[in-house]
């Protein structure tokens, strides 16, 4: 296979000097970085954001460097290939096949950069210009390095997008960014990066920004890749999940030191360092829910067929439901010329009070939606939606004053959902400002308290958001929406903007909150391993409508929907030989169904 | 406490995502932030010190309103005997070639009928600040308050309201400006007002004139602000307050508004030194400021028969324009770095090397 990614580009006239002398072969070394260290120049002083990283690395071999955000994981990669900001400086060496790479300039760097290194970004959205098609951008690459004219590039660059499996490849040529998924973004990523055929390809967090389900696709494309090419790959990472059977060796940093250095195979089944192992317990665990108090007769409701829809479940008629959709779409409204657009249809779904529902879904398939409709944030275009037995389906803002007590929102995104402008103590207490007319000494004893149960030091409440790390931006908006002990709460994926490490703290914190405060909640998330920690009943989403609702151990355990079955086979384990397990299990189940 | 601890040995968790640009920042709030960039930035800076003694010293030399100033001829248009016919008395310092700094009688010289020049560009430079600072003002209350209304209702009051602004942009400042001004000066005689509004007006004329101006300039504004509060309103900062139960005018006022300051201040700055020049323009081609009020523009204007014999009758006026314009412009250019989040600030090579020795020899 590797001679057939190479053919067009044989015969090509290279404008880039190759390193070292020859082909490589599986098993030699391409990269040595020898205490490598990285440093940032603050105010007149140095701070280290990596140091003493040494590290080898074989042609063929995926090297996963595993650690939080603030480990220093991506700058000490970033380094090789010079492209630290102006204020950082990089010390000790690298080598690429005896080429010293720290302190290379000008022309020798461009020469490596894409040719020699490539590199796979985080968010395909903006790493790929908006304002190219696609296939100019890969040919671009080539045509920096080789001599070749425009058809001769077109034709490498469809080579390479079949190679990554892009649909109708002479069709997505001449799309832009904005016209493909993000998966199939991340695919064109890949496919310029493999352009020149490089040695060694960095891949920064390749599957973050993205679904489980589409996480699952990317991971198995790099994994036939590895098979195909002979780059070294190094796989930057902060989900243990990920690397489970990818990586052949794999190094774990924390606070720009390496803690931990070894083979797959030991790191996950003798992890020594405690670091380590916390950061293995982090990975949500699919199957906790225990699974012998699952009934006989499957209670799940499951829509039939393509346009079907998933029937109200019967509940408790003595019991008023904190939120209760019957028979709900939802629309965007029409803004100018554009028209208004359905993004729910037919949506019937009950949660209980006290009771935790997640919502999972793909992106796109109108579970944010939901969760804003239920908050009157967006409006209700067919049905009926209630919140605590209040009906707002029609309500004005005036009648809405009383219901915002009851409902309180986790948001997505904890940088954006907080006003950069205030100290976070009063954004905690706008609520308690705004219904309970709380003043001064009051108001601030509430904040403190909300501050308190949240873990968070009371002193943090005269910080700003721009001074807090995502984990604790997203405890402030956990305790803003707890503010007035509302009935019932939406988190709208309050946890896939972080790390694994960081979410399952927070996940914890949530759980206890929840028990505390008995609140009723519905847990919006695209993956099924952190929804089924916390619910009791899951609503599985597609497409703008619900395709399955039920108990969480039976959904888990049992799915008979075949886009359940599909979710769950995503979420990745860290465990190899679990995994190795679950990947062959997704790809019977997509042959079946014959869904690429 | 959990995510600030630094465990380096335990299982415990690590130091955070932006734990090292947070460094720069540490304890000081967003306005801080700002003002320390701004602080930093020496041609804002530069500007800001120019302007600011440049206002000093003319609001002291001709004093403001009926507190008298110190220099000696307080009115602008009365005539004094010539002296050594009419050119500027004052005298260079000793380090720059010349025989000791003295102002003498009319430092900057006198017109033909004897009008002392340095007077009139003193209460010239007054008039222009306060045309500025006026029109900045009106063209600020109105653009904010329009672009606001549009970006955060839309709808059928965002149409209304950009239309009027397309409206308003379509009109040439300059003839809408000068018809205006004509307008004003002659509005007793047209519309048989009462004398003492007639001197009301004649007295007034150049912050009449400044506010119709800001009443014409307001469309950048309120298009700039509209443009900030469409993308504002789809941050989720704003879709928590109104969960909250924040009424529009608290999410207006609150949440909005202090997140696009950047916008409003730097394009308020750059208008107001616009603003100088379009009233000296005015007043040039006689549609601004008229006699007895005395503004740079208008000795320009006056004076021009006499380019030629007293060129120091431009020189004056024009040093003192190109002053104003500058320093404001240059401190507009330097809140909008401030302003600008990706700023950062980048060290010297010289000043790297610097805490480079130092760290090896604290290492050493």
């Amino acid at each position: 296979m590797s001679q057939s990614v190479k053919s067009t580009l044989d015969g090509a006239v290279r404008l880039s000097r190759r390193i070292g002398d020859g082909d490589i072969a599986k098993g030699d070394v391409i990269l040595q970085v020898e205490d490598l260290g990285v440093n940032f120049w603050v105010n007149g002083e140095w701070f280290a954001a990596a140091e003493h990283v040494s590290y080898e690395l074989r042609a063929g071999e995926v090297l996963a460097i595993v650690g939080e955000s603030g480990s220093g994981k991506t700058q000490s990669s970033m380094s090789l290939i010079g492209l630290l900001p102006p204020n950082g400086r990089a010390t000790g060496s690298a080598k690429l096949k005896g080429l010293e790479l720290l302190g290379l300039d000008g022309r020798r760097l461009r020469e490596v950069r894409g040719n020699e290194i490539a590199v796979i970004f985080q968010e395909p959205m903006t790493a790929l210009n908006p304002v190219y098609t696609v296939g100019f951008q890969i040919a671009e690459t080539l045509r920096t390095h080789y001599v070749m004219a425009p058809a001769e590039a077109k034709a490498r660059s469809l080579e390479l997008m079949r190679l990554v499996e892009i649909p109708d490849p002479e069709g997505s040529y001449d799309k832009f960014p904005h016209q493909l998924s993000g998966g199939q973004r991340q695919r064109i990523m890949i496919a310029q990066s493999l352009a020149c055929d490089p040695k060694l390809l960095i891949a920064d967090e390749p599957t973050t920004a993205l679904d489980v389900t589409v996480q699952a696709e990317i991971l198995k494309l790099m994994r036939e890749l590895r098979e195909r090419v002979d780059a070294a790959i190094i796989l930057i990472t902060h989900d243990m999940g990920v690397v489970a059977d990818m990586a052949d060796r794999i190094v774990v940093m924390k606070d720009g030191r390496v803690v931990e250095h070894g083979t797959a195979d030991a790191i996950f089944h003798h992890p020594s360092h405690p670091y380590t192992q916390s950061l293995l317990a982090a990975v949500p665990h699919l199957g906790k829910a225990a699974d012998e108090d699952a009934p006989a007769v499957a209670t799940t409701l499951v829509a039939e067929g393509e346009r079907g829809c998933v029937p109200l479940a019967d509940g408790d008629p003595s019991i008023t439901p904190a939120l209760l959709l019957e028979d709900v779409a939802i629309e965007y409204p029409a803004q100018g010329r554009r028209k208004a657009f359905r993004a729910a249809h037919h949506i019937n779904l009950r949660v209980d009070p006290g009771q935790v529902v997640g919502l999972v879904g793909e992106s796109g398939s109108g579970k944010t939606t939901i969760g804003r409709a239920a908050v009157a944030l967006l409006p209700v275009a067919d049905g009926r939606l209630s919140v605590a037995g209040r009906d707002i389906t029609r309500a004005t803002n005036k009648q809405l004053l009383p219901f915002r007590r009851d409902v309180g929102i986790v948001f997505q995104d904890p940088g954006s959902s907080l006003n950069p402008r205030l100290p976070v103590g009063e954004s905690i207490g706008e609520p308690l400002y705004l219904h309970e007319h709380l003043r001064g000494k009051e108001l601030s004893d509430r904040v403190e308290e909300l501050l308190d149960s949240v873990e968070l030091p009371r002193s943090m409440r005269n910080r700003y958001p721009h001074e807090l790390s995502g984990g604790q931006r997203q405890r402030i908006g956990i305790a803003r929406s707890l503010a007035l002990k509302p009935k019932l709460l939406i988190a709208d994926e309050p946890t896939s903007a972080l790390d694994v490490s960081v979410q399952a703290r927070v996940l914890k914190l949530f759980a206890d909150l929840q028990e505390r405060h008995g609140f009723a909640c519905l847990f919006i998330s695209h993956d099924l391993a952190v929804v089924e920690m916390l619910s009791s009943r899951i609503a599985v989403m597609r497409e703008g409508r619900l395709v399955e609702v039920g108990p969480t151990a039976e959904i888990v355990n049992n799915p008979r929907h075949e886009y359940t079955q599909r979710l769950l086979a995503a979420v990745p384990v860290p465990d190899p030989d679990e995994q190795r397990q679950r990947r062959e299990l997704r790809d019977r189940i997509l042959a079946e169904h014959g869904v690429s | 406490m959990s995510e600030l601890e630094f465990n380096a040995a335990d299982g415990g968790p690590g130091r955070g995502d932006n734990a090292i640009e947070a460094k720069e920042v540490e304890g000081l709030s967003q306005g801080q932030i700002v003002l320390r960039r701004f602080l930093r930035h020496r041609g804002a800076m530069g500007g800001l010190i120019v302007l600011a003694i440049t206002a000093v010293f003319a609001c002291s030399a001709m004093g403001i309103g009926p507190i008298p100033g110190w220099w000696q001829y307080q009115d602008p248009n009365a005539t004094h005997p010539m002296l050594n016919n009419g050119a500027p008395t004052v005298t260079l310092p000793q380090w720059l070639g010349g025989p000791g700094f003295s102002l003498g009688d009319h430092p900057f010289g006198q017109d033909n009928i004897g009008v002392d020049n340095f007077a009139c560009v003193m209460k010239g430079v007054q008039t222009s600040l306060l045309v500025m600072v006026i029109l900045g003002l009106t063209a600020l209350i109105v653009g904010v308050t329009i672009g606001a209304l549009a970006g955060y209702y839309r709808g059928w009051i965002d149409n209304l309201l950009m239309r009027l602004t397309d409206l308003m942009i379509v009109l040439p400042t300059l003839v809408v400006g000068a018809v205006l001004g004509k307008l004003i000066s002659v509005a007793t005689d047209k519309f048989g007002l009462p004398i003492e509004a007639g001197t009301f007006i004649k007295l007034n004329l150049p912050i009449l004139l400044a506010i119709a101006l800001g009443l014409i300039l307001w469309p950048t504004m309120a298009r700039l602000v509209r443009g900030e509060f469409l993308s504002l309103r789809e941050r989720e900062f704003v879709d928590s307050a109104r969960v909250a139960g924040a009424t529009d005018w608290r999410i207006i006022t609150k949440h909005m508004l202090p997140n696009s300051m950047g916008v409003i201040i730097v394009n308020i700055t750059l208008l107001m030194s616009q603003a100088v020049v379009l009233e000296t323009a005015l007043s040039f081609l006689g549609f601004g400021v008229q006699p007895p009020n005395v503004s740079l523009g208008l000795l320009i204007s006056t004076n021009q028969g006499a380019f030629a014999t007293r060129p120091w009758l431009f020189w004056w006026p024009g040093l003192f324009i190109i002053i104003i314009a500058l320093s404001v412009n240059f401190i507009g250019d330097g809140l909008r770095d401030a302003f600008d989040p990706r700023t950062k600030r980048i060290p010297s090579a010289r000043e790297m090397a610097k805490s480079l020795g130092q760290a090896q020899e604290a290492a050493s």
